[in-house]
């Protein structure tokens, strides 16, 4: 039987141009966000069909999750926001498919991810405020004495906001793939195994069709923080202040 | 040496699946090759999603948003036309059911003038005519009474001359029938 952490192996494809299967489904997330959503808007109804309400809802829990962290001058990130969620919710939901490659169970990706809404938020928060963003580690109303602890703290916070961010979404997509494989491998063993214990092989059945449920809404979820997440820390590139 | 290397990979192909994997998100070796098609990708992505996904979408929910809020507009001002239609029709109702009042009242007045007219010169005629009527009876009367002198005095003598056999002298007749009436 195979190791439950070989579905996480990098295969090469073109090894030339270092095309890979996780390239593969990075591309073919990428394309399913896209062709799906050009599709569902295809008629540009006034009363939408099921697809292109599909995604309006989309789009408006996106728009409105970004709202209601920002206000209404985070719209200008609405696009950024949009791809991340879109994409990491789609990399998440191609995973779940069996033999398919999950693109956001390697920490480089998230962690890729997560720097770009980091990076993002530093360079706007400069461009915008100037030095004034540094304000954002200096707490209003501290005591004099208090304050380089608290500069320290904040400081640290900010700097381990990317690592919460990727090793969130990474952790949860490895665990739940890992436990899925080896409840499935457990069925097998225990059918192999013969006798008493082949009648045993439904439970592990059981259990894995359980967590196939419960790894959807562990897939759907983990998109929803990072992107509510992202929203809260492009607030503060926005407002600054404390 | 040649059989040495093949040797080995021989042995080793079979336990590449098993025991030479290690754990793949921290193979740093395949970090580049990650990095460089999420790059490529995720600006594709973003690319195409600001420029051609999110405005058609957004374009859609927005026409939807002003389509509503124009037939919202469209339908408060048709309401208040149809206010307008109605309080002009009210007022125009009211002028008229005034008028009508007016006009009748005005035909009412005028036939009651006319029949007044009409039952004046009707009883002045009728009394005309009793006048006319009451005094033909009285001429009748007084002729009539003329008359009673006459047949008085002709009964008398007739009965006198049926009980005596001779007819009386005319102004004896005369004088009786004054004394009677007197």
């Amino acid at each position: 039987m195979a190791s439950p952490i070989e579905q996480f192996q990098i295969k090469p494809i073109i090894p030339v141009i270092n095309f890979t299967n996780s390239s593969l489904f990075m591309i073919g997330a990428a394309a399913v966000i896209v062709g799906g959503l050009l599709f569902a808007t295809r008629k540009r109804a006034v009363v939408p069909g099921r697809a292109q309400s599909v995604a309006e809802v989309l789009h408006d829990f996106v728009a409105n999750t970004l709202v209601d962290a920002t206000g209404k001058e985070g719209m200008k990130f609405f696009p950024l926001v949009f791809s991340l969620f879109m994409f990491v919710l789609t990399a998440n939901l191609l995973g779940m498919i069996p033999g398919f490659f999950t693109v956001t169970s390697h920490i480089i990706v998230t962690f890729a991810l997560a720097l770009l809404v980091i990076g993002t938020v530093v360079i706007y928060g400069f461009m915008k405020h100037g030095t004034h963003f540094l304000g954002l580690f200096v707490p209003s109303g501290v005591p004099a004495w208090l304050l380089p602890f608290i500069v320290v703290i904040e400081l640290i916070s900010f700097l381990s906001r990317p690592i919460s961010l990727s090793l969130r979404l990474f952790a949860n997509m490895l665990a739940g793939h890992i436990a899925l494989k080896v409840f499935a491998g457990f069925v097998v063993a225990l059918l192999g195994a013969g006798g008493a214990l082949t009648i045993l092989a439904p439970l592990p059945l059981l259990m894995a069709v359980a967590l196939m449920a419960l790894e959807f809404l562990v897939a759907a979820l983990q998109a929803y923080v990072f992107t509510v997440l992202t929203c809260i820390y492009l607030n503060d590139a926005l407002h600054p202040g404390h | 040496m040649a059989q040495a290397q093949t040797n080995h990979a021989t042995t080793e192909a079979p336990g590449g699946a098993h025991e030479d994997i290690g754990f793949p998100p921290f193979e740093t070796e395949t970090y580049a090759g990650q990095l460089l098609w999420l790059a490529i990708t995720f600006v594709v992505l973003y690319t195409l999603l600001s420029r051609l996904v999110l405005p058609r979408l957004g374009g859609i929910i927005e026409n939807r948003r002003a389509m509503i809020a124009t037939d919202l507009d469209d339908a408060a001002a048709m309401k208040s036309r149809a206010e307008e239609a109605g309080s002009a029709y009210e007022k125009a109702l009211a002028e008229a059911k005034g008028r009508a009042q007016a006009l009748a009242q005005e035909t009412r007045s005028k036939l009651a003038a006319e029949s007044d007219a009409k039952r004046k010169a009707l009883e002045a005629d009728l009394n005309q005519r009793l006048a006319e009527s009451e005094a033909t009876i009285t001429a009748k009367k007084a002729e009539a009474m003329s008359h009673v002198d006459a047949i008085a005095r002709d009964t008398a003598s007739a009965i006198i001359e049926r009980l005596t056999g001779k007819a009386p002298a005319p102004q004896k007749v005369e004088a009786a029938l004054n004394q009677i009436k007197a």
